[in-house]
């Protein structure tokens, strides 16, 4: 099976002189379904935010989608994101644009029709469950709301890659259960592998996952 | 309701600073215009054995602009009594000429001082009057508006820095966030900053054609004509092409700077 993701001797952390995650390998098949998981501070965030690029290796490599991170160049880094969807745990929607073009922005940045453009936003609003919402700002939304236009937003270009940060970590049962729904269906539908930080891996999974844990700065994976 | 906040903000800034600078254009016009009238109503006579030609005066002396023989009737009037018409005609060509000369510009002092020292090199010229005394007091008031208005321009220039940096940091603190977001999902800069662009040039417009709209009104006031005629100055107050286009140009250049200055100093979100 292919890897989406390689890495090698992997250390990273936000000084020079201590890493956060420090000398690991490991690697991701293209299309599965990966939990991260480990304690507060552990690292799993930035390993996260290593993956699309915000946070580049101290030392070792490592490869996404083709793309090797290290020193990574603006246009291809730019490239890989636009394959990429990302939710995160404090949504990071665009105050001042309505859900409706907060959901477009991937397909604005992948220069898509504006015909493509309006049906996949129509579509993502109905699985989101968000369509009287479409013309709302975000501060007029509840915190699941937000996460949900997130959701769609990271979906909209149909994206190789999916990274979510605590994508559930502040939300209700329901808007939790449509978070997980969504990933899963984006792992199964679109093939698209699915790569989400946790503190709980969720009882009712209907997809095959792989689940790697953080402690001390190593990450192992457990079976 | 947003969106015209997002606009007001700016425009208030621009509009300040484009008054400020047409404020500065007419003052500058007026000065001018006032220095133009003292050129105009200054002149040096000049005492001269022999005659010398208007040509000759503009050749040696750039700074005069036009000559005139003074005749000296006046001054024979009064010795008119009890001398005969030949006498009278020799007297006159014994006489000195006098000219009047007028410059191209009001000059300084130290002008005055080498056109005076150069007129006294040639040998035919006996004397020259400056009427110095006035001509200092006139210049030195002169001198004052132009301080003045040095004064004025730095605190424009003061003032301008102070509305520009405010306006930066709403604009930075207002863009940043939406220019990271956009960065997450690979937009490039170009992408990313074109709303602050589109904003900085709409912006500009609106606040050159609210300008453009204010100086029309005044320059075509009564009011303000009649004011300007009432203390001997006649300028026009807004050139609608030229200083349309120099607003414009300045409007476009600081909201596009600020905008670029943005755009240069944003740093991605880790």
């Amino acid at each position: 099976m292919d890897k989406v993701i390689v890495a090698q001797n992997l250390s990273l952390g936000y000084s020079k002189d201590e890493y956060i995650i420090k000398d690991v390998n490991f690697s991701i098949d293209s299309g599965s379904f990966v939990f991260i998981t480990g304690a507060s501070g552990s690292g799993k965030s930035t390993l996260l935010k290593s993956l699309y690029g915000a946070l580049k290796p101290e030392t070792g490599s490592l490869v996404v989608a083709g793309v090797e991170l290290k020193g990574v160049s603006k246009g291809k880094l730019n490239l890989l994101r636009k394959h990429t969807g990302i939710v995160f745990q404090d949504y990071k929607l665009i105050k001042e644009w309505t859900v409706e073009k907060n959901i477009m922005l991937p397909l604005l940045v992948g220069g898509y029709d504006k015909k493509v453009q309006q049906d996949q936003v129509e579509k993502l609003l109905s699985h989101v469950r968000l369509k009287h919402q479409a013309l709302k700002y975000p501060k007029e939304l509840s915190g699941g709301e937000q996460q949900r236009v997130a959701m769609a937003r990271a979906l909209s270009n149909n994206p190789v890659l999916i990274l979510a940060d605590e994508p559930t970590g502040n939300l209700d049962d329901y808007s939790s259960q449509l978070i997980w729904n969504l990933l899963e269906g984006a792992n199964k539908d679109l093939e698209s592998t699915v790569i989400v930080v946790t503190h709980h891996i969720p009882e009712a999974m209907r997809v095959e996952y792989k689940h790697f844990h953080i402690e001390f700065g190593k990450i192992h994976e457990r079976i | 309701m947003n969106a015209f906040k997002n606009h007001l903000s700016l425009i208030v800034a621009l509009l300040g600073i484009l008054f400020s600078l047409q404020t500065f254009i007419i003052v500058e016009r007026a000065i001018d215009a006032y220095k133009q009238n003292l050129a105009n109503n200054y002149s040096l006579v000049v005492v001269s054995k022999k005659n010398i030609t208007e040509k000759t005066f503009q050749e040696k002396y750039n700074l005069v602009s036009n000559v005139k023989e003074l005749a000296p009737d006046n001054v024979i009037k009064k010795l008119n009594s009890g001398i005969d018409k030949k006498n009278i005609e020799l007297l006159k060509l014994a006489l000195p000429k006098f000219y009047r000369l007028q410059l191209s510009h009001y000059p300084s002092p130290n002008e005055i001082n080498s056109l005076t020292k150069s007129l006294l090199r040639n040998k035919n010229i006996m004397k020259v009057e400056t009427f110095a005394k006035s001509h200092d007091s006139t210049y030195k008031l002169l001198l004052l508006f132009k301080s003045v208005i040095s004064v004025f321009a730095v605190s424009v220039g003061i003032i301008t820095i102070l509305l520009i940096s405010k306006e930066l940091k709403i604009w930075q603190f207002k863009h940043t966030e939406r220019m990271s977001i956009m960065g997450l999902f690979g937009a490039p800069t170009w992408l990313s900053s074109a709303v602050l662009f589109r904003l900085a040039i709409v912006d500009a417009l609106i606040a050159s054609s609210l300008a453009f709209i204010l100086f029309s009104y005044l320059s075509s006031s009564d009011w303000v004509v009649s004011e300007l005629t009432n203390v001997g100055i006649s300028i026009k107050i807004f050139e609608t092409l030229s200083d349309f286009s120099l607003m414009l140009g300045v409007a476009l250049l600081v909201s596009l700077l600020l905008a670029s200055f943005i755009v240069i100093s944003h740093k991605e979100e880790v």
